[in-house]
């Protein structure tokens, strides 16, 4: 008996290819307890290390005793700077074109940086021994405001680059600058504010951060001597690049170097440095012959590993008097803490900041940002964003509506006026950057009907009208773009690795198959939505598709998973990978059907005789036949690897609006509504991306809302622990509310744009504008982050709000 | 380090161990017993990410020591499907895409678990109150209070089919 015939739509949905909120793949293991990472790793004769750092943010180490840790039995070693000098280990390069220190030589730079390290049977010993080892330090003065580090007679935080007048990134004029970086035309913006009617300017602190995964970073090293190879699982956001660099600095061959990244407990940014730690772990593994883990705590991971943001900004906006925006300048400066080791591509010390004209037709700019050394631990990661987005998104929208206090016009219309048009796409902005699509009016108007914000305008200014209201009411608004998947490898690289991403795949004999690719999920699921992309362009059904990442063993070089780099860089590798097999597979069909390949056609999962619809071959008919009648001249397999190199970057975008209660007595905000929009291009799985904008909002509440990393005079960090530094509960999150529009980006083979981070960067400026908002009747133009209780609090005194 | 003996009933099974009487549950757990399941994400009893059940209790792992277990019953995520069967709490994470990175969701788990034990009818707010002890830095909390939701509705339907 013939088996039913299945119709199209059957067909198609079985494959659960793009466009399929198919459940994901990597869930059942994670349900039960049963992922595996890092910390979960145990190997025979594995010691454990531990960090002794420095209580002082400057001062000179006069004396370091090691003994009463090397007394306390299961301590097998102690080592310090004066160890890893013969090695020549004891600086390492940053990606930033830099040195930082692995353990801290002669001088300490930042409170808890790496003084030495205990390696020990086990943790409670290790941790034993940290408390052992006796560190006498002289203490220094401590710089913590980069506008002091750069005062004349400030003292002199990094005594190793004496002398040196050039930077990486051009030349130092002072001894705690690192760099100055500009982009776009200073004299046609300087003429376009000298012209204009209205200008306007404001100053504000992006505070320092920290991304903050639930699972702080850490390794296991295990060094063969008899085979000479290194094979390390390691937090890591970026395991290749992380091979090359372990290589360059161990000197062991990158092909004995294996580095595997298994289940990652979360990154968004805080996993794509290479620190002390790792190479402390790796470099006692070399030494001792045994494997050796470091787990760093969180105080450890909130106090050294990896902060963002710290820019404090002047921007400045020139337009005319009904609101069209003549030109944008800002000047940064931007807290680098100790070393420069911010992750951004070689050429872009301060990242894409340069996208800081956001979604607007601005036809002059120019933009500086000044890199300075204080007394903080080094960083400068992309918290959720791609290298420096979040800064330029927040600048440009808390300006736009500086612009519109300022012009009495509102939020909405003033934004209207100057989007870049959709028949203006593809757009070059004044700063250089090419726009692939967008289409900003109809997301806009989308959005103010889906929340009525006219009814919302005017329940405000009923609100504001009576006195009585317990409540100050805010609106916020954003209408961001962003710059993403980094990127064309003629201008992007890592340590001179161009930045493209790789995909491998294999189509195995009966037709299942498996994809390897450069980059690593932490969360975003890769291995269920790489699968959809080649369940679609090979008619294979997504659930027979194992995707590996993260072993630079077995897996293509990429260059990781960050800045929204995965679906319009990896992707796309996907897409090209899965091409070349189809293209492989329709001569193989030719050949079984007996036809020219012009008489073929793809229809879902098969090629089809045209004209003769009983006639087909199926990818699984062609996998078998690859294997075993290949035609003549064609070598058997059937797989494929592609390196993509984008030719361009991605622009999504997305429109977002909140509403905010904030009580007049207590400066409690409640945040009543939230809606946003997002247009990433080809959405290829619903579920996953309101997941990851639900969790993007989050994380962008948490920054708005309260997340800070302050320092006292003496450089120490108040609230490293998650006692303080805020991460939101399921109590404070407010219930998000998605839409979205589908523009997809014209360069990209399937149309995708990338979203995980959209929601971060796009989020912060919206709750920012709702709280400024709501004190806006009042004159208040700028707010700085975050919105604690106890700061609105502070406001509603300063501006003599009664209750 | 002195040494005891601790016998406990652990997902089910009765063991006896010798422990060092300053190992933490979740050390014991992880790296006495191999049950990698309860994570570690703080040493200030703030995310959650260790919890287990013991004697029909929620408790974080990570500031509890295994000495203090003598004698109880303790579940881990390990223990939560039975005979090869999820329990309703895991199903409804799965379906409801009430995890990301996976780190926070044992923990998750566990408390969602006593939730529904102690209240197997939990309104939103019950349900955000009662996840208030783990942290999750991936999802947003939205759709995993949508899972406890569901897992109440499917455990109540289970109720009523034995019952
Ligand atoms: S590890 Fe954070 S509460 Fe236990
Ligand atoms: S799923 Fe990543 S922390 Fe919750």
């Amino acid at each position: 008996m013939n088996a039913p015939v299945k119709t199209l739509e059957e067909r198609k949905t079985e494959l659960q290819g793009m466009g399929d909120s198919r459940l994901r793949k990597e869930d059942a293991r994670f349900i039960q307890g049963k992922g595996q990472y890092c910390d979960d790793i145990k190997l025979p004769g594995m010691l454990h290390m531990d960090i002794v750092r420095s209580p002082v943010a400057h001062g000179r180490i006069k004396k370091i005793n090691k003994e009463p840790a090397m007394a306390i039995p299961g301590v097998h070693a102690v080592l310090t700077a004066d160890d890893l000098k013969p090695l020549n280990l004891h600086w390492m390069p940053t990606l930033a074109g830099d040195v930082a220190a692995v353990l801290a030589d002669e001088k300490v730079h930042f409170q808890m940086q790496e003084v030495a390290i205990v390696i020990a049977d086990d943790r409670y010993i290790a941790a034993d021994a940290v408390e052992a080892v006796e560190v006498e330090y002289e203490e220094l003065p401590v710089v913590i405001d980069p506008y002091k580090a750069l005062e004349p007679d400030a003292p002199v935080l990094r005594e190793d680059l004496a002398g040196k007048t050039e930077g990486a990134h051009g030349p130092r004029d002072h001894h705690n600058h690192i760099f100055t970086w500009e982009a776009g035309d200073k004299s046609a913006a300087d003429d376009a504010f000298a012209k204009a009617p209205v200008t306007v300017s404001q100053h504000m602190h992006y505070p320092r951060v920290h991304p903050c995964p639930l699972e702080t970073c850490g390794c296991v090293a295990s060094f063969d001597p008899v085979k000479g190879e290194l094979t390390t699982w390691m937090t890591s956001q970026a395991p290749h690049v992380v091979r090359t660099v372990v290589s360059m600095l161990s000197g062991v061959p990158e092909s004995k170097v294996r580095i595997i990244s298994p289940d990652i407990g979360g990154g968004f940014g805080n996993k794509v440095g290479v620190y002390p730690g790792y190479v402390c772990a790796i470099v006692s593994s070399i030494v001792l012959g045994r494997p050796v883990k470091w787990s760093e705590d969180r105080i450890e991971n909130i106090s050294t590993t990896a902060f963002a943001r710290d820019y404090h900004m002047d921007g400045h906006l020139a337009a005319t008097e009904d609101g069209k925006i003549l030109g944008l300048k800002v000047d940064v400066v931007a807290d680098h803490g100790a070393f420069d080791a911010c992750a951004d591509p070689t050429k872009f010390p301060a990242g894409l900041f340069h996208i800081c004209s956001g979604s607007y037709d601005i036809p002059t700019a120019h933009c500086s940002v000044k890199g300075v050394y204080t007394n903080k631990a080094p960083g400068g990661v992309a918290y959720r964003c791609s290298f420096r987005v979040t800064e330029a998104v927040y600048l440009i929208e808390r300006m736009v509506d500086v612009l519109a206090q300022k012009l009495n016009m509102d939020k909405a219309e003033i934004r209207k006026k100057n989007f870049i048009r959709k028949e203006q796409f593809p757009y070059t902005s004044a700063f250089g950057f090419e726009y692939d699509s967008g289409d900003y009016h109809t997301a806009l108007e989308k959005v103010l009907d889906a929340v009525d914000y006219k009814a919302l305008r005017a329940e405000q200014e009923q609100k504001r009208n009576d006195p009585n209201c317990p409540t100050l009411m805010g609106i916020g608004l954003v209408t961001f773009t962003e710059v993403v998947g980094a990127g064309p490898s003629k201008i992007c690289d890592i340590l001179g690795v161009g930045m493209f991403d790789s995909c491998e795949i294999r189509i195995h004999p009966t037709g299942s198959a498996i994809a390897r690719m450069g980059t690593i999920t932490q969360g975003q699921g890769h291995q269920t939505t790489y699968a959809q992309i080649i369940a679609s362009e090979l008619g294979i059904p997504s659930e027979v598709i194992q995707v590996e990442e993260g072993d630079t063993s077995t897996a293509p070089y990429g260059l990781g998973t960050y800045g929204s780099r995965s679906t319009p860089v990896a992707g796309a590798a996907i897409a090209m990978a899965a091409r070349k097999i189809h293209a492989k597979a329709k001569k193989i069909a030719a050949h079984l059907l007996e036809v020219a390949e012009a008489d073929l056609d793809w229809e879902i999962d098969r090629f089809k005789v045209r004209g003769n619809e009983e006639q087909f071959k199926t990818m699984a008919d062609i996998a078998w036949a690859a294997y075993n009648q290949p035609p003549e001249g064609l070598e058997p397999g059937l797989e494929a690897v592609h390196y993509y190199d984008p030719p361009n970057f991605t622009y999504p975008f997305g429109i977002y609006l909140c509403v905010v209660d904030i009580d007049k007595g207590t400066g409690e905000s409640s945040i009543r509504r939230f809606y946003a929009l997002d247009d990433c291009g080809t959405r290829i799985n619903p579920m996953i991306i309101d997941g990851q904008i639900h969790g993007g909002l989050t994380e962008g509440f948490a920054v708005a809302m309260g997340q800070q990393m302050p320092f006292d005079e003496q450089g120490n960090l108040m609230g490293n622990t998650l006692m303080d530094y805020f991460l939101p509960t399921a109590v404070e999150t407010p219930t998000w509310e998605t839409d979205y529009t589908v523009t997809p980006s014209p360069h990209h083979p399937i149309g995708a744009k990338g979203v995980a981070e959209s929601p971060h960067v796009g989020s912060i400026p919206t709750f920012n504008s709702a709280v400024v908002d709501a004190f806006a009747h009042l004159g208040v133009t700028h707010m700085d982050m975050p919105h604690t209780s106890y700061r609105v609090w502070k406001k509603l005194k300063e501006e003599g709000v009664q209750l | 380090m002195a040494k005891q003996i601790v016998k406990m009933n652990l997902n089910g099974q009765e063991i006896e161990q010798l422990v060092d009487s300053r190992t933490l549950l979740v050390h014991f757990l992880r790296e006495q017993m191999n049950l990698t399941g309860a994570h570690i994400g703080c040493e200030t009893s703030q995310c959650g990410v260790c919890t287990v059940d013991i004697d029909g209790e929620s408790v974080k792992a990570c500031t509890h020591l295994a000495v203090q277990c003598d004698g109880c019953e303790v579940k881990t995520v390990e223990g939560l499907a039975e005979g090869g069967v999820l329990h309703a709490v895991q199903e409804a994470f799965y379906e409801e895409h009430g995890l990301q990175c996976g780190y926070c969701t044992p923990g998750m788990l566990m408390t969602s678990y006593r939730l529904l034990q102690d209240n197997p009818n939990p309104t939103e707010d019950e349900i955000r109150i009662g996840l208030s002890g783990n942290l999750c830095r991936c999802t947003g909390y939205q759709n995993i209070v949508k899972a406890v939701k569901s897992a109440a509705v499917k455990l109540q339907q289970k109720e009523s089919a034995t019952a």
